[in-house]
């Protein structure tokens, strides 16, 4: 992830490129979230411009789909699965528990320090597993709280 | 000393999760150890391979010694060394590790077809695809048929869109071929964003170049030359393979301009999608590519003859395109005659929940349900009574045990109130609420749906409210039949296929499961203890023996007591979370 507070030149030159080819909106948000673990609102405004597409049409877009950040995210995310095989299997009450370790407020979903942002996905597709947990992509399957408290102490010393 | 083995490691989703990398890397260090590289040379190799479908047991690992296959399950890095050294050298498997009956009995009932590379070929390595009969379906279709013979073969295979809907595929690609066009496409759906089934991340995962073999037939068929796989962003590995696979068919020449030296012409490129659940359907996806809010748009005229960009545009699931290459090859009756009337070939299933055996399944239409749960699942873990099973994800429905005797086919899943779906079954027990579980499909879809039409933005809604107020003990009489009234609306004015099911889940629990919502409404009170506000935790005094365990993982704090003598729950504090209930190990919790 790039530097937060720099972000006017590669913002610039990512827009840039991944407008040359104009295939897909999607795709070039993807490609900026991708490089800053968020969609700042200055991308938002450059895309606009680059493409000549109303910024207004733009933020319809991002907020359509889940996968898209607004605000800036936390350096490790944890993704709870919240799928039917999960949820039978208990990850309701998974997802609260982190949330209530983490010290994340309701409505909120980053920690302060901007150490984890926690997020549900439908499904990861690895309902055999139930419940599923996803530590920065890193899939853990038929997790307990026990283990991924273990986890998370592990990030938070840095190892 | 000609013996031919060959290591497969299941590096699935479910594989990797088990250690699958690290099983892998351990064995290819064994096996380039000196003594076996000497002997062996190049015969004896260590290979990754997609999902083995049973998942419940990974790591999976075969040895294959000249044909010869043995299964071993759980396999963890400190186990190589031994099965290295008695079995691949000394030729003596371990038994104690040997994947037993039940392994046999999961894979006995079922029929792998668009299964049967999933989990035997590396899903990286092109040559292994082709070793095993890849792209032959590819050659016969550019070299020897005629487009209105590949659909004649299609169409007669009784084929039916793998997505949900169960549409002909040979009728789709017929529309698309009439339409006269110099630009057409062909897109696969792999936006598979069910709750409850991965068999379309399994195949992305597993078999890639199956579903781009599929492609390039359609494309010839219709006369496309130019194509989209569009899967979900979420699946990492899904999309790494596919991409790799992609860059090699390029590479041999299955891509790109002039195909096997036939002159026809065909480019793919993968669209990943940013994960939305109304992006599966045909016009929505469209949407997506064309850079646009993804909603639905009414089908005046099909998406085959009008589709991405206006053009004709053929949409199939993963499944489909899977499915195609050997249909081609082996002929349209040999397909046929694996499934029953209308419904030819065979079904994969993500089969879930809380049967023994869960895993990846594929079936011939015409079996069972029965025989999937008890049979190929092995009955209900823990030895709890069957409750219900969950069909189609949350589009789908519930039915109950007395419907269990109907067959896997479109119609007969259809009239029980459930869809075919994506190919979800999730298997409840008596421990599940049928209320809570179809309150938390409805939570999905109205989230989800898209706010395009009335009915489904707002009725759902409404739906959902009453869902919670019965599940918050505050439901009242004539709940059930509004619920009813309500579902139907919304079924019967929907624009597209998302609003038609979404009261599916609830419309069939109340089918099959009323007496749950009355003991809801009426009594107060949760059949299964699922609900919350309906149940409460208590500690037997006379059972309990104060070893403080329950304390230790109340997240709110809400049990007090001193050692060894019986600790107390806190009702005001207590949010019933159930965290005692599991961690007693004296039984001294009880749930009312």
């Amino acid at each position: 992830m790039r530097d937060r507070n720099n972000i006017e030149k590669p913002l610039q030159d990512l827009v840039d490129d991944s407008a040359k080819e104009r295939e897909n909106i999607i795709s070039v948000f993807q490609s900026i979230q991708e490089a800053f673990g968020y969609i700042p609102e200055k991308a938002v405004n450059l895309v606009s411009k680059r493409l000549n597409v109303p910024a207004s049409r733009l933020f319809g877009i991002i907020t359509f789909f889940p996968q898209f950040h607004l605000k800036p995210t936390g350096e490790n995310i944890i993704t709870v699965c919240r799928g039917s095989a999960c949820h039978v299997n208990g990850s309701e009450r998974l997802l609260n528990r982190i949330l209530i370790e983490l010290g994340i407020p309701p409505s909120e979903d980053t920690t302060d320090d901007f150490k984890f942002t926690v997020e549900k996905v439908n499904c990861v597709g690895a309902c055999s597993m139930a419940p599923v947990v996803l530590i920065n992509n890193e899939v853990c399957g038929k997790i307990t709280f026990d283990a991924l408290k273990r986890k998370i102490g592990k990030i938070r010393s840095g190892e | 000393m000609s013996k031919n083995i060959q290591i497969k490691v299941c590096t699935g989703i479910g594989g990797v999760a088990a250690g699958g990398e690290e099983v892998f890397a351990v064995f290819r260090e064994a096996l380039s150890s000196a003594g076996i590289e000497a002997a062996y040379g190049d015969r004896c190799s260590a290979h990754k391979v997609g999902c083995k479908g049973f998942c419940a047991r990974d790591v999976l690992v075969d040895v294959v010694i000249d044909g010869d296959k043995t299964t071993y399950q759980y396999v963890k890095p400190e186990m190589v060394e031994r099965i290295v050294r008695e079995h691949v050298v000394e030729g003596n498997p371990v038994s104690e590790w040997i994947a037993g009956d039940d392994y046999e009995q999961y894979y006995s009932g079922q029929q792998r077809v668009v299964l049967s590379g999933c989990g035997e070929e590396d899903p990286e390595d092109i040559d292994s695809y082709m070793r095993n009969g890849g792209f032959l379906g590819l050659r016969k279709a550019l070299i020897e048929m005629r487009p209105e013979e590949i659909i004649a073969t299609v169409k007669n295979s009784n084929l039916r869109g793998r997505g949900g809907a169960g549409f002909p595929a040979g009728l789709k690609w017929e529309r698309s071929f009439r339409v006269k066009s110099d630009i057409k496409y062909v897109v696969c759906n792999g936006d598979e964003g069910d709750p409850g089934t991965f068999k379309d991340r399994a195949l992305m995962e597993g078999e890639p170049y199956a579903v781009i073999e599929g492609m390039i037939i359609c494309a010839k068929t219709i006369g496309s030359h130019s194509g989209y796989i569009y899967s979900r962003g979420a699946y990492t590995s899904s999309v790494r393979h596919l991409q790799t696979a992609i860059d090699k068919c390029y590479e041999r020449g299955f891509l790109g301009r002039n195909i096997m030296g036939t002159g026809f012409d065909f480019d793919l490129r993968l669209f990943k999608s940013a994960g939305a659940f109304v992006c599966g359907e045909a016009t929505a996806l469209i949407h997506t590519i064309e850079g646009k809010r993804s909603m639905p748009t009414p089908k005046f005229w099909s998406a085959a003859e009008k589709g991405l960009r206006d053009m004709p545009t053929v949409v199939n699931n993963v499944e489909t395109f899977a499915s195609i290459p050997r249909i081609v090859l082996k002929g349209a009756s040999w397909y046929r005659n694996l499934g029953v009337e209308n419904n030819g070939g065979t079904k994969v299933f993500a089969l879930t929940g809380k049967v023994r055996n869960t895993g990846l399944i594929e079936v011939r239409f015409g079996t069972p349900l029965r025989e999937i749960v008890f049979g190929i699942g092995g009955g209900i873990k823990g030895d709890r009574r069957f409750k219900a099973m969950h069909i189609g994800g949350p589009s789908g429905g519930c039915i109950s045990e007395e419907s269990l005797d109907i067959e896997i086919d479109y119609e007969q899943i259809a009239a029980a109130g459930a869809i075919m779906g994506s190919g979800g079954l999730i298997v409840l027990d008596e421990n599940d609420c049928m209320v809570n579980t179809a309150k938390f499909f409805l939570e999905f879809t109205q989230v989800e749906s898209c706010g395009k039409c009335t009915p489904c933005r707002v009725g759902t809604k409404r739906m959902l409210e009453i869902m919670d107020r019965i599940t918050a003990g505050k439901g009242r009489d004539g709940d059930i039949e509004l619920l009813e009234e309500l579902g139907h609306y919304i079924k019967a004015t929907s624009l597209c296929g998302l609003g038609m099911t979404a009261p599916n889940p609830v419309l069939s629990t109340i089918r099959y499961f009323r007496h749950e919502y009355e003991a809801h409404i009426q009594g107060r009170r949760c059949p299964a203890g699922v609900c919350k506000a309906l149940i409460t935790f208590t500690i037997l005094e006379d059972i309990c023996k104060g070893c403080g365990s329950c304390k230790r993982v109340c997240p709110a704090d809400a049990i007090r007591g001193t050692r060894k003598t019986p600790h107390r729950i806190d009702s005001d504090l207590c949010i019933k979370c159930g965290s005692c209930f599991e961690a007693c190990k004296f039984k001294a919790i009880l749930r009312t």
